[in-house]
């Protein structure tokens, strides 16, 4: 196995199978399903599309500070992070069986690393149904153990995705990550570029930037892109309490966080900033 | 996409196994494993078509200079000829640790 | 009149004029089975520009996550659980800047979360399809079903992208979409594609979906009925049963596959 990458790195420069060997405790790192078993996707070649031994997900088994934890991370730059029936599969049977280890009193921590557009186009209705077990084995297996989300870019958290990152216990992003449903460029091509200007770097990061989320409460940290502050800020995560009602369950609160909204006024990062910062948002 | 093979005699096997890169665009990911003969098996599966006469002049290169029973399996998105040497560079040494 | 609608006053018996208008909900009995109908419809009039023809935005998905907390909350020192019924006739979700900014994706997953809730709290959840089932929004209304059942009808689709969307993103003609569709099954968004993945509980046949008669309506309403007593009794609360059908063995077997393996290394 490739050695881990040494510390004071760029977690955005680590392949998806790097930042979670990064993350876990030194020579903990366990993959299931590695790439020689060559579990690809079935659908990718019929259609002229290279496929990825791994299917651009890695399931790494291993410890975080001493815990059993396990890590499922996305390859963002694999189909541009898209989930299809093999990825979404690791990511939902990981998330089963460490629901079955909890429901038998082993708690397995669970990490996902989160670098996708969604839902791969090539795997339609395969892509939807995984995506609904991921988001089904998230809300499950919170009960018993935080789940922690990190959305660190450069691809982001998009789609079906962005849903599972919603379900998550905690989030945490970095300035350049974003989480958003629609991606900008989809927006602007469906709702034309007076909606929203993919191309406007600072505006698309005012609006679902790790920064912008984080002082919106949408997301509970921000962190530097960096393997050692990512890794110590997941491990606070795990240490601290599990969040009492979890951010997707906090119907009344959001209800009013919208009503609140004056769908007349111009509204903007800054401008939602000022208005959700005082209250109480997030935890 | 193509799906291309070469095949060269070689005398060393390789000691280990090795994985290297991704298959993003202008990447690639190489599985190399102990082949079962005494020759070099090379598979590549590319999303950019009508390159084969690239393709053969840099595994030509790369397996005369370096003499390795393997099987390689190559997963490209539009790698240049010299991130494909560099990648294959990469899984020969990662399979010697 | 939406389909959605449509459907949700013939099986509900019943209009709705509560907020927001476009999540319309009743309490109505189907055959005995107490229950909750939930489906979001078009409002000219909602808050949000881009979510007035019935998409499913920021109001919505927290609308629908609060019907069903309270039904939750309800029964929850009841022996019987209310069975949720979610009619599903969305075009997928808004896009726009203000639904980005304001945390879309979180709206869907307070949805996702709360019908979740419900199933693994022992509520038999049901989703009947009558029209469009689109990404996002199904996944957020529907998806997490005991039971999931779809009218045949060729006005009935699940996708992830619609096909107009899917041609300029992939840089495809919808017509080469259509071909694709016809030649690689994975890609494939009628109906009847879609129940070979094994995750449709029934196919109703033989039914008007846009302007359905007494008769299709009571045949739906049976349907209904057996879907909440079968997802009663087998005594599951997640979505194993997906996988378990003779379909999803055919056609989800990579998703076994895998399943399969990790089990396997998991605690090596």
């Amino acid at each position: 196995m490739t050695v881990p990458a040494p510390p004071r790195t760029k977690f955005t420069e680590l392949s998806a199978r790097e930042r979670a060997a990064a993350l876990l405790d030194p020579g903990t790192f366990r993959e299931l399903i590695g790439p020689f078993e060559r579990l690809e996707s079935p659908h990718l070649e019929p259609q002229g599309v290279v496929p990825a031994s791994d299917d651009g997900v890695v399931v790494a088994r291993g410890q975080l500070d001493g815990d059993d934890a396990v890590v499922l991370a996305v390859e963002g730059l694999f189909q541009g992070g898209g989930i299809g029936e093999v990825s979404g599969a690791k990511i939902a049977g990981a998330l089963e069986l460490a629901l079955r280890d909890a429901e038998r009193g082993r708690t397995v921590r669970p990490v996902l690393l989160l670098e996708s557009g969604g839902i791969r186009l090539q795997e339609a209705n395969l892509g939807l149904l995984t995506v609904a077990e991921i988001h089904a084995a998230i809300v499950a297996l919170r009960y018993h153990v935080p789940v922690i989300g990190v959305v660190a870019g450069m691809v982001g958290c998009f789609g079906g995705v962005a849903i599972a990152g919603g379900l998550c216990s905690y989030v945490i992003m970095t300035r350049e990550g974003r989480l958003g449903l629609n991606g900008p460029q989809v927006i602007e091509q469906e709702a034309g570029v007076a909606e929203l200007d993919s191309e406007d770097r600072r505006l698309v990061w005012e609006t679902i930037g790790g920064e912008q989320r984080v002082a919106t409460g949408m997301v509970d940290a921000l962190v530097e892109d960096d393997v050692g502050a990512i890794a110590g800020v997941v491990q606070t995560a795990f240490d601290a309490e599990p969040p009492v009602v979890h951010r997707s369950s906090q119907v009344e609160r959001y209800e009013a966080r919208l009503a609140g909204i004056d769908t007349f006024d111009q509204l903007d990062g800054p401008a939602l900033r000022a208005l959700w910062r005082d209250d109480g948002g997030g935890r | 996409m193509e799906t291309l093979t070469f095949n060269y005699p070689a005398s060393r096997p390789v000691s280990g196994r090795a994985h290297v890169g991704v298959v993003g665009s202008g990447d690639l990911e190489i599985l190399l494993e102990p082949s079962p003969d005494d020759q070099v098996h090379v598979t590549v599966r590319t999303s950019a078509d009508g390159f084969g006469e690239i393709w053969e002049a840099v595994l030509d290169r790369f397996f005369t200079r370096n003499d390795l029973a393997a099987a390689v399996e190559i997963n490209d998105s539009g790698a240049t000829p010299g991130t494909v040497t560099l990648r294959l560079a990469q899984a020969v040494e990662e399979s010697r640790s | 009149m939406s389909r959605g609608r449509t459907w949700f006053e013939a099986l509900a018996g019943a209009t709705f004029d509560g907020e927001p208008a476009s999540v319309l909900c009743a309490d109505e009995s189907v055959r005995k089975e107490r229950a909750r109908f939930l489906t979001v419809v078009p409002d000219p009039e909602a808050r949000f520009p881009r979510a007035r023809s019935g998409e499913l935005g920021l109001e919505e998905g927290w609308a629908l996550a609060r019907r069903v907390h309270e039904v939750v909350t309800a029964d929850d020192d009841r022996g019987d659980r209310r069975a949720l019924i979610a009619i599903v006739d969305v075009p997928g979700q808004p896009y726009g800047y203000r639904e980005e900014l304001l945390g879309l994706h979180l709206a869907l997953a307070a949805a996702v979360d709360a019908y979740a809730t419900a199933r693994l709290a022992g509520h038999p959840v049901v989703a009947l399809v009558v029209g469009q089932a689109i990404s996002g929004a199904f996944l957020a209304h529907g998806m997490q079903a005991n039971r999931i059942l779809a009218l045949d009808d060729s006005g009935v689709a699940v996708q992830v992208m619609s096909k107009r969307s899917t041609a300029r993103v992939t840089r495809r003609s919808v017509e080469e979409l259509d071909e694709i569709a016809r030649e690689v099954p994975a890609t494939a968004y009628d109906v009847a594609s879609f129940s070979r993945l094994g995750a449709l509980h029934r196919l109703i046949e033989g039914v008007n979906a846009e302007e359905p008669d007494a008769e299709d309506v009571e045949m739906v309403r049976d349907a209904l009925a057996e879907a909440i007593s079968s997802a009663g009794h087998d005594g599951s609360t997640d979505l194993s049963g997906r996988l378990a059908s003779p379909e999803a063995r055919q056609h989800r077997d990579a998703s076994l596959r895998v399943r399969e393996r990790l089990a396997e290394e998991w605690s090596r």
